[in-house]
């Protein structure tokens, strides 16, 4: 944390910050679905290039708050993101090397266990959703991953 | 290279990272069993959703403006005819209204004779809803009044034709609702023809209730209108809900398929109104 001016931490609290808001825009029925997971997305994002100073426990300060903005059980999504970018930060060297191709089939992955362990946590608590409910955000993040990583390249040359 | 500045002086090792994700791992999980047993964590969901407020706002703008746009660019011959339709729809209220003043009193002139309690009278008011969180398993709405204004959890929302939901979660400023139609949430009913108690139970479909607990000789036929019945403590009495389409009675089966119609456009509201019903008001005004 000690490294990052305030300055350069900006962008980032803002990157969030804007992921959280499309996180709980309002959308039309069909396309809440396949709303992408764009808090994951970024928190992955930062979690690859910047892992000293944006690893897990920003990622489970920003799940917490998901968490109550959806209105989901408390420490669901705080539990699942810290455990994605636990295995980001653990592979960042890795995938700042990987082309695009790789790139976009390990966020698949990530995604994957996103939402695998957002499944395991409703199961354990009885919350019923539907198996659509998990594969559509993860298969849509990963077509949207491209343009998450072209968005926060400008914030990350100010960040860094 | 200076980008890789800050990251890379010392490649691989980031310090602690297995200590901080088996911390953070451990409080998720004390979190979420503390939350799933019991509410001991409002204040902390308060806490983080009062901070998440100006958020919401932010999100909800781009809505709001365009509202506002749409109502102020309404042409003149709109507004005129809609001018029109509201002053002859406010006289027919104004009459209604002085009957029901009229009715009002007998009603309790009679209560009275009869020696029983006099009805309290419900206090209202309007709320906006701020956010919409539907999909079939979970419908649940935002909105944006709370504790600041007495709101308290389970209190009933209505709009003008019928039951939305009640609170479940209430913040400072603003609230979580469920509506009606969210498959997890059930409201004692009756048929307002001849008193017929059951329950209505949500689909996860906007337009469709489902009776699941109706025997097939039960007295329903499509067209019944389904108010609150008041027993289960959360609603008021005689709050429309609902209104039967479709009565299917299967001979092997030990219950009837019925289904009905929310009164009120559940996915189409913009503002919904909150009830302090009669005795549950008391203690939260004061």
């Amino acid at each position: 944390m000690s490294s990052a001016a305030p300055a350069r931490r900006l962008p980032v609290v803002v990157s969030i910050v804007v992921a959280l808001m499309v996180m709980i825009a309002p959308l039309p029925d069909w396309a809440v679905t396949f709303r992408p997971d764009w808090l994951t997305l970024t928190l992955i994002y930062w979690a690859i290039w910047l892992p000293r100073s944006w690893s897990v426990g920003s990622a489970w300060l920003a799940g917490l708050v998901l968490d109550v903005a959806q209105g989901t059980l408390l420490g669901q999504h705080a539990l699942a993101l810290c455990i994605v970018v636990f295995v980001t930060v653990r592979l960042h060297l890795l995938m700042r090397v990987f082309p695009v191709s790789q790139l976009t089939a390990t966020v698949f992955s990530l995604l994957a266990l996103y939402q695998f362990i957002l499944f395991w946590t409703n199961g354990v608590a009885g919350v019923p959703v539907a198996a659509i409910h998990y594969w559509a955000p993860v298969i849509s993040g990963a077509i949207f991953w491209p343009l998450v990583t072209m968005l926060l390249h400008g914030a990350r040359m100010r960040a860094q | 290279m200076a980008i890789y500045r800050s990251d890379n002086a010392n490649l691989a090792r980031i310090p602690a990272l297995g200590i901080r994700v088996l911390a953070c791992i451990a409080m998720s999980i004390v979190l979420m069993v503390i939350d799933h047993r019991q509410n001991h964590l409002d204040a902390l969901r308060k806490a983080i959703g009062a901070a998440v407020y100006p958020v919401q706002i932010v999100v909800d703008a781009p809505f709001r403006l365009w509202n506002w746009l749409t109502d102020s660019v309404a042409d003149r011959g709109a507004l005129q005819s809609e001018l029109a339709r509201l002053e002859a729809e406010r006289l027919l209220t104004r009459a209604e209204l002085l009957q029901l003043t009229a009715l009002r009193a007998e009603n309790d002139r009679l209560r009275k004779l009869l020696d029983a309690r006099a009805r309290s009278h419900d206090d209202i008011r309007v709320a906006e809803i701020l956010s919409v969180d539907a999909n079939p398993y979970r419908h649940n709405i935002v909105i944006g009044i709370g504790t600041r204004d007495g709101v308290y959890e389970g209190q009933a929302i209505v709009d003008a034709n019928g039951v939305v939901g009640q609170v479940l979660e209430v913040g400072l400023t603003t609230s979580q609702a469920i509506l009606i139609s969210d498959p997890s949430h059930a409201l004692p009913i009756e048929v307002s023809r001849n008193g017929l108690r059951t329950i209505a139970k949500g689909t996860g479909a906007f337009d469709r209730l489902d009776l699941p607990f109706l025997p097939n000789n039960a007295d329903i036929r499509a067209g019944d209108v389904l108010v609150t019945s008041g027993l289960g403590g959360a609603f008021p009495a005689g709050y429309p809900v609902a209104v039967v389409d479709s009565v299917n009675r299967i001979p092997q089966e030990p219950f009837a398929d019925v289904t009905a119609v929310p009164s009120s456009a559940l996915d189409q509201v913009r503002e919904v109104l909150l009830i302090w019903a009669g005795a549950a008001a008391e203690g939260a005004n004061e």
